[in-house]
């Protein structure tokens, strides 16, 4: 009969690749041929800003739906990340030698000694590629070492932003305080106010989030992914087969970052601003809420959540400023009341009926009067703390 | 003799003050199926708690000739200690093949963990064949019955490769029929392999015990074969208070045979 199962569970993994596949297809379609054709320029470069923060939510599906980390400060990696794609373009644009602009208005004793290796376009495409998972990396291990999880990582990780954004905003000389970077003429050589090449932003920021979708695909599917839901429904258990939990959930919380920190750097040249604004605490959970309304635990719910939520927040800030925050309150709250796994799972809800049902009609039937159906986890079941005796 | 066996030499456990395991030595050989009983309280299930890494305690605790106290959970699982939880843990969202394969896996290279899992592990397939789960490879762990969750844990208990197995009541819940599967389970198991079990069933205890070891209030109060421990006043005394007591007392709590 095993040969029967692997068979029938070989055909699921077939049919999963190729709507996988498709998935992917229209989607590049999409992002390639029709929004490009369809949207203004104005608009379009309104899309690149929203993938960056796709790419962030990309990451937050990594670690928070299948890791169970619920990380409230990816701001401060995608800071990182922009700022110091911010500080190259700035450095380029003073020319071999030369002070940014706004440096040399508020103080007159030139580039920081730290900014210089940015100069480099390799050291900051290096940077950016490695600061913010090296720095996730060392968090990751001090604090789930620790076994510190839930929501005291959640604090955690939400002071981490806060006091980032302090950070800049306390440093004016050398971050732009709180008007930030901005004001970029070059992007490596490319002038930015050429709409050619903001097209080809907007193409380079579309090609990095599908390779993005496709390593975290990949992730998921591994036996690692298996693993790391496993850490989130039961890290003690995972423990006791002689794993070491902490090592595993620091990996996808530094692709996490890694993932907000090409977001970060390629939101600088799309945008044109990077300020404390972006990076601070609203804009954390900013990009969680999209996840969490798209759906964690799924590949593309992140994504479309989070475009669909800077879609609106661009939409209704256009025609109520003041109402977004509470229109962005409401729907959070909507959805963890009504919907824990998001969107998504208004399509999981009915695979998961299905799969029972075809499971054996005895247990399907003790699962109608007794143990509940596994619902998407809410929270992180932790499982046997403390000693009995 | 093989090395693989367990040795506990003085092994203390305390909370703030309070003594849960009590000096204890305890020896249980390869192959054998050794039941742990005691009234609540006794400090069974903590014993395999410090066994485990769980909890800190003194003394110490030797399997195949090194000492456990003091290393990490994860570190000691790998060095084939394994064990089971009163309440059935596994993982819920996870199919009983992919639960199986993850036990199987604390050794796999980063590579093989970052690719997918390709067919059935021979040593998964076998396990899911001796717990007799294979039928039900692709459900969710979650939607398993009972008797099932707890015969998974077993499954991966055995693809662990662990060689020292400590089952914290198996049979909790289970119905007779199942209780006596899982018996037989634990004896075709404990062949080649170092079984401890702690268990309040007394009647499963009786069926299937090879030894058995009562802790009372931290320490070992009585230990042997079934027959000696049922006979020891001192079990007696414990189980049915202080006094001297007929044999059909005895019987009732600590099973015939007295």
């Amino acid at each position: 009969m095993s040969e029967f199962d692997t068979a029938a569970s070989r055909v699921s993994a077939l049919r999963g690749r190729w709507a996988v596949l498709v998935g992917f297809g229209v989607a590049a379609v999409l992002l390639f041929a029709v929004a490009p054709a369809v949207l203004t320029s104005f608009r379009l470069g309104l899309l690149g800003k929203y993938l960056c923060y796709a790419m962030v939510a990309v990451g937050i599906g990594l670690a928070w739906g299948r890791g169970g980390m619920l990380v409230l400060g990816q701001g401060v990696f995608f800071g990182i990340g922009a700022y110091l794609m911010a500080m190259h373009l700035k450095l380029a644009d003073a020319g071999a030698d030369g002070v940014p602009d706004f440096m040399a208005l508020i103080s007159s004793s030139g580039v920081p000694g730290w900014w210089e290796p940015f100069r480099s376009g390799w050291v900051t495409l290096v940077a950016i590629l490695v600061l913010p998972a090296l720095l996730a990396a060392l968090l990751g291990l001090a604090t789930f070492r620790r076994r510190v999880r839930g929501a005291y990582f959640a604090i955690l990780s939400q002071a981490l932003a806060a006091a980032f954004a302090i950070l800049l905003i306390g440093n004016p000389t050398a971050t732009g305080g709180s008007t930030g970077l901005n004001n970029f003429v070059g992007f490596f050589g490319f002038s930015l106010r050429d709409p050619v090449n903001r097209q080809m932003l907007y193409f380079i920021a579309a090609g990095v989030l599908l390779a993005m979708l496709l390593l975290v695909r990949q992730l998921m599917v591994s036996r690692y992914g298996e693993l790391l839901v496993a850490c989130r429904d039961s890290e003690e258990r995972v423990r006791f087969l002689g794993y070491d939990p902490a090592t595993v959930k620091t990996v996808a919380f530094a692709v996490a970052a890694m993932m907000a920190g090409i977001g970060g750097a390629l939101f600088v040249p799309i945008v044109g601003i990077i300020s404390p604004n972006d990076v601070g605490i609203v804009p954390s959970i900013g990009l969680l809420i999209g996840v969490a309304i798209g759906g964690r635990t799924t590949l593309a719910g992140p994504v479309l959540g989070a475009i669909a939520v800077a879609w609106a927040e661009t939409s209704l800030s256009e025609q109520f400023p003041s109402g977004w925050t509470y229109a962005q309150g409401l729907m959070f709250m909507l959805v963890v009341a009504f919907l824990p796994g998001g969107l998504a799972s208004l399509g999981a809800v009915r695979g998961l009926r299905r799969k029972i049902a075809a499971a054996d009609p005895t247990v399907a039937a003790e699962t109608a009067d007794g143990d509940p159906a596994p619902v998407p986890a809410t929270e992180p079941r932790h499982a046997h703390g403390g000693a009995q005796a | 003799m093989n090395a693989d066996y367990l040795e506990l030499t003085d092994l203390t456990v305390s909370f703030d003050g309070f003594v849960a395991v009590d000096h204890v030595d305890l020896t249980v050989l390869q192959g054998d199926l050794r039941f742990l009983i005691g009234p609540n309280g006794a400090g069974k299930t903590t014993l395999i708690d410090a066994v485990s890494g769980l909890v800190p305690a003194t003394g110490r605790a030797e399997f195949g000739g090194q000492d456990l106290l003091g290393r990490k959970v994860h570190r000691i699982a790998r060095m084939g200690v394994g064990r089971t939880f009163q309440t059935a843990t596994v993982f819920e969202e996870l199919s009983v093949l992919q639960n199986l394969d993850i036990a199987a896996g604390s050794g796999r290279s980063a590579w093989t963990l970052l690719r997918r899992r390709r067919g059935v592990p021979p040593s998964v397939a076998e396990a899911m064949e001796t717990v007799g789960l294979t039928e039900l490879a692709d459900t969710p762990a979650g939607i398993l019955a009972h008797g099932q969750k707890q015969w998974l844990e077993i499954g991966m208990l055995l693809v662990q490769d662990a060689r020292l197995l400590m089952l914290d009541e198996p049979v909790a819940g289970m119905s007779g029929e199942e209780k006596e599967q899982t018996g037989h389970l634990l004896r075709r198991i404990s062949a080649d392999t170092t079984v401890v079990v702690v268990e309040h069933d007394m009647d499963f205890m009786r069926a299937f015990a090879k030894s058995v070891t009562v802790l009372h209030a931290g320490k070992v109060l009585s230990e042997g074969s079934v027959a000696q421990v049922q006979a020891d006043p001192l079990v007696q005394e414990v189980y049915l208070g202080p006094g001297s007591h007929t044999a059909e007392e005895a019987a009732i709590v600590l099973g015939e045979g007295v």
